[in-house]
């Protein structure tokens, strides 16, 4: 099935720094010389490995480096089929996964001004989420400080699984700046790896990690309700990127129940959970984690799924590209009302961005 | 002070009209360390009196994260004679065994030694608790029946306290943790498996458990909310390597129980089981089906808690994806999250359904007439 | 609706509580310090015996972290899953329109007034030196 909706908002995709090379340019001479002397290696995270079929679509997949790391191969195979207006690019590149603060402060900022440099300068479509280094709330804060003068940078960008639950107080001054800044919080699958990738230890299988990241979702929005972050941070947006969708309404349904008989707990949540997200959070569209919607049957159960998620507003247009979550352009799942579908396209991304409104209709602004 | 608060203690006339249960999770307990002394050595009880229970977690006695209520218990589940909750039968048959007409309920003993550090204290107190159920419950109520508990990260062990149990009418079930050291399906469990499946019992993973690992993978929580959540992540993740390590491929007598951990989850992770699984494929050749198939084929689910939805309704497209035929109800008796059997599923639902989600389901699985 | 004698005011001494029936509902009636409140015994969630939850105050939070103590010993916990109830109204904190139980006028009556009526006194002797618990149902 072909899909283009003019004016659609894809709110997740991967531009790929093509090798550590590509970044020296953009860090300082100190840090150029230590990658140099050190022989470091490229910050590649085993979330998403090199060959892997979930990692680059086979005709997606360029003969030589990693998918995604070419502007041309990008508007062709990712914005032009879609007719996408605008595309929010999420750099993947492992700078969360350091355990020195001061290099991922370093490389953070390289990747910044390379995203600005080698994308968003060269294509209008184009916005990003700036890289933080969560290992250092300070420095992140600073670099979003750093980043947020430039109106294309329209979200931070964290990970699933890092040191710390994402609620915790710790990481509220990230938080803090983006609310200042209209900035939306992106949380993307993947982890810094410095816990297991699963509450019950290290699987054995790339195929559990990646599902697995659907867990650490249902985590990390317990966490940032349960510690007040929506109560402290009332205009602040939160989106969940390539974080699967169907598991929602059953987390909800725990959590708010668990909240009714708990909540003495952490009485500043004076509202249920299920309320609060439909207020503060948004989840990216691919992957679509459910039923297959080549059958009827699967396209009932589909909605059935949607109607449980009870509200329209919660789901962003995303193709993940180039990871491989559908084929041809078959980019949503069939069977979705036209009403639906103009609201994930289209007004729920504009609506969660507020950064897009800024720039939408005019050309890059330096 | 007259402070009459209880009215149980007459027989409800009604009990008996209300239909049969099984109650796939009650918890005994023991009024003290004492009643398993007959069945540990000396060396054993010097130890629980000296170096004393250490798991994988900061505090000598209690839990990581305090509980809401004592003991995690209904504050009216504490027996008039004092004690624990959970460790007086008579009580038990009073306040629930009887008037909610349970004829089948499944024992899950809990704080039974399962997840100690040391693994021959730990086997040495399955024993024992093993011993215990018996003595102390099933043989005095035979509706009631035992789960072999087994330190299920020695598994020699493991293995041998359920060969000395197979075939023992007082067990229905071989019991482990959700928490384990290692994600569920790694090789080093697979004996465990191989063991229930030849002894012809299913296996019953409770929610809990010391496997020393943040309950989060993004790290420690901070809220006993956040943990009581978070089990339902733990079960997916064990239920995931389960299924992607090839437990149920390589053992396919294996039957699987997931106690206490709600079950609405279920079927947002088969489909995204098989979708990951649809794109890597080439990772796992030793799976011959769909994810979801050995799902469907291998794995039932207690019912609490009981996941909450409003509306209500919602819940039967849940129950109708994963098969009604593959909930068993459960009480948690005599825990805080207990679910009343006569209030817990407020839905219109057939006949049928209803005797297969509250007995007929459990019997089956149980292999109980 | 009609007042119930439910108990002597002594038997019901600040910090007590005492479940009774009234017309077959079973109604949990509760002193705290002097003032006494009736709550319908049946937790609206899944059925507890309310008058086996434990009193604590109203917690609230401004923010995370600043906690605000108030009323104490006015929010009963079910004994089961916790949810919280004004003694006060029968209103749940978690949602007060909807879920609720019923709450019943309670208060304590002269034995001089109770023997005069109108009152139905069905389970306990009436004498006029004692004071009693009255339940309007
Ligand atoms: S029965 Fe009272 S809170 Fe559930």
């Amino acid at each position: 099935m072909s899909f283009a909706y003019p004016g659609g908002i894809d709110c997740d995709i991967h531009p790929a720094v093509p090798s550590l090379q590509a970044l020296l340019p953009y860090l300082d001479e100190h840090w150029r010389e230590q990658v140099a002397v050190r022989g470091m290696d490229e910050l590649a995270s085993i979330a998403y490995p090199a060959n892997s079929p979930l990692t680059a679509r086979p005709d997606w997949k360029p003969a030589k480096g990693p998918a995604g790391a070419d502007l041309v191969r990008l508007r062709r195979e990712a914005l032009d089929p879609f007719a996408t207006s605008l595309a929010i690019c999420n750099c993947l590149y492992g700078v969360q996964l350091l355990f020195s603060e001061d290099m991922a402060a370093a490389f953070a900022r390289a990747v910044n001004d390379w995203m600005a440099k080698e994308w968003l300068d060269r294509d209008p479509r184009l916005r990003a989420s700036i890289v933080v280094p969560p290992q250092s709330v300070e420095r992140a804060v600073d670099e979003i400080e750093r980043c947020a003068k430039d109106s294309r940078f329209v979200q931070v960008l964290l990970l699933v699984m890092g040191d710390q639950p994402l609620g915790k107080r710790h990481y509220w001054p990230i938080y803090a700046a983006a609310e200042r800044h209209g900035l939306t919080i992106g949380i993307h699958a993947g982890s810094a790896y410095h816990n297991p990738p699963t509450p019950v230890g290290w699987p054995s299988y790339y195929t559990e990690d990646y599902v697995g990241q659907a867990q650490a979702f249902q985590s990390q929005l317990t966490s940032l309700i349960c510690e007040g972050v929506f109560n402290r941070y009332p205009n602040l947006k939160v989106a969940l990127l390539e974080s699967g969708f169907t598991w929602l309404p059953a987390h909800l349904w725990r959590l708010t129940k668990y909240w009714r008989g708990l909540r003495m707990e952490i009485p500043w949540v004076d509202r249920a959970p299920t309320d609060i997200v439909r207020s503060n959070v948004r989840l990216s569209l691919q992957p679509v984690d459910g039923p297959p919607t080549s059958t009827k049957e699967g396209r009932d159960s589909l909605l059935r799924i949607i109607d449980h998620l009870q509200s329209d507003e919660l789901l962003l247009f995303s193709t993940d590209y180039p990871h491989w979550q559908f084929d041809g352009n078959a980019v949503l799942p069939e069977g979705l009302p036209p009403d639906l579908i103009r609201k994930i396209m289209i007004d729920n991304p504009l609506a969660t961005y507020s950064r897009l409104a800024l720039t939408a209709a005019k050309e890059p602004v330096r | 002070m007259n402070v009459q608060i209880r009215d149980i203690q007459a027989a409800d006339p009604a009990a008996g009209s209300r239909m049969a249960i099984a109650d796939g999770d009650i918890h005994p307990a023991r009024k003290s360390d004492r009643e398993l002394f007959p069945w540990l050595a000396k060396r054993w009880q010097d130890e629980l009196a000296g170096i004393g229970q250490r798991y994988r977690q900061p505090y000598q006695s209690g839990p990581a994260y305090p509980k809401s209520q004592p003991n995690a218990a209904r504050r009216d589940a504490v027996p008039p004679g004092g004690g624990k909750p959970g460790c007086d039968l008579p009580f038990m048959q009073r306040q629930h065994l009887d008037p909610n007409n349970v004829a089948l309920g499944i024992l899950n003993p809990l704080g039974a030694g399962q997840g100690l550090q040391n693994p021959d204290f730990c086997a040495a107190m399955c024993a024992a608790v093993n011993e215990w159920q018996i003595a102390h419950w099933t043989s005095q109520d035979s509706r009631l029946k035992g789960s072999i508990v087994v330190s299920y990260e020695d598994a020699p062990a493991a293995v041998a306290e359920i060969r000395k149990w197979a075939g023992n009418p007082n067990f229905v079930q071989v019991m482990m943790l959700s928490r384990t050291g290692e994600p569920m399906g790694n090789r080093r469990y697979w004996p465990i498996y191989e063991a229930a499946a030849e002894a012809g019992l299913p296996l019953g993973v409770h929610a809990f458990g010391y496997g020393g690992h943040p309950i989060t993978s993004g790290g420690y929580p901070t809220y006993y909310i956040e943990e009581m959540t978070g089990h339902a992540q733990c079960c997916q993740s064990g239920l995931t390597s389960l299924v992607i390590e090839g437990v149920f491929a390589r053992t396919p007598a294996l039957k699987l129980v997931m106690i206490e951990a709600g079950f609405a989850w279920a079927p947002s992770l088969a489909w995204r089981l098989d979708k990951t699984w649809k794109t890597l494929k080439q990772e796992t050749p030793h799976l011959t089906r769909a994810p979801s198939e050995y799902i469907r084929d291998h794995v039932w689910w207690t019912t609490q808690p009981m996941e909450e939805p409003e509306p209500r309704e919602h819940l039967l497209d849940t129950i109708g994806w994963i098969g009604w035929d593959r909930l068993i109800f459960a009480t948690d008796y005599p825990h805080w999250d207990f679910d009343d059997p006569a209030t817990a599923l407020p839905l219109r639902i057939s006949k049928e359904q209803r005797q297969g989600f509250f007995l007929d389901n459990a019997k089956r699985v149980y292999g109980v007439a | 609706m009609s007042r119930h004698v439910v108990a002597a005011a002594r038997d019901i001494p600040p910090g007590g509580r005492k479940l009774v029936t009234v017309r077959g509902r079973p109604i949990a009636v509760f002193n705290l310090g002097g003032a006494y409140y009736g709550l319908l015994n049946r937790c609206p969630h899944q059925g507890g015996s309310l008058c086996e939850g434990v009193l604590t105050g109203l917690l609230q939070a401004p923010r995370p972290g600043e906690y605000v103590y108030s009323r104490k010993g006015e929010i009963l916990r079910c004994p089961w899953h916790g949810w919280e109830f004004d003694i006060r109204t029968g209103q749940s904190y978690c949602d007060p329109e909807r879920i609720r139980t019923r709450a019943y006028p309670v208060e304590v009556a002269a034995g001089q007034t109770v023997v005069e009526g109108p009152y139905v006194a069905e389970t306990i002797a009436v004498t006029v030196e004692e004071d009693y618990v009255v339940v309007d149902v």
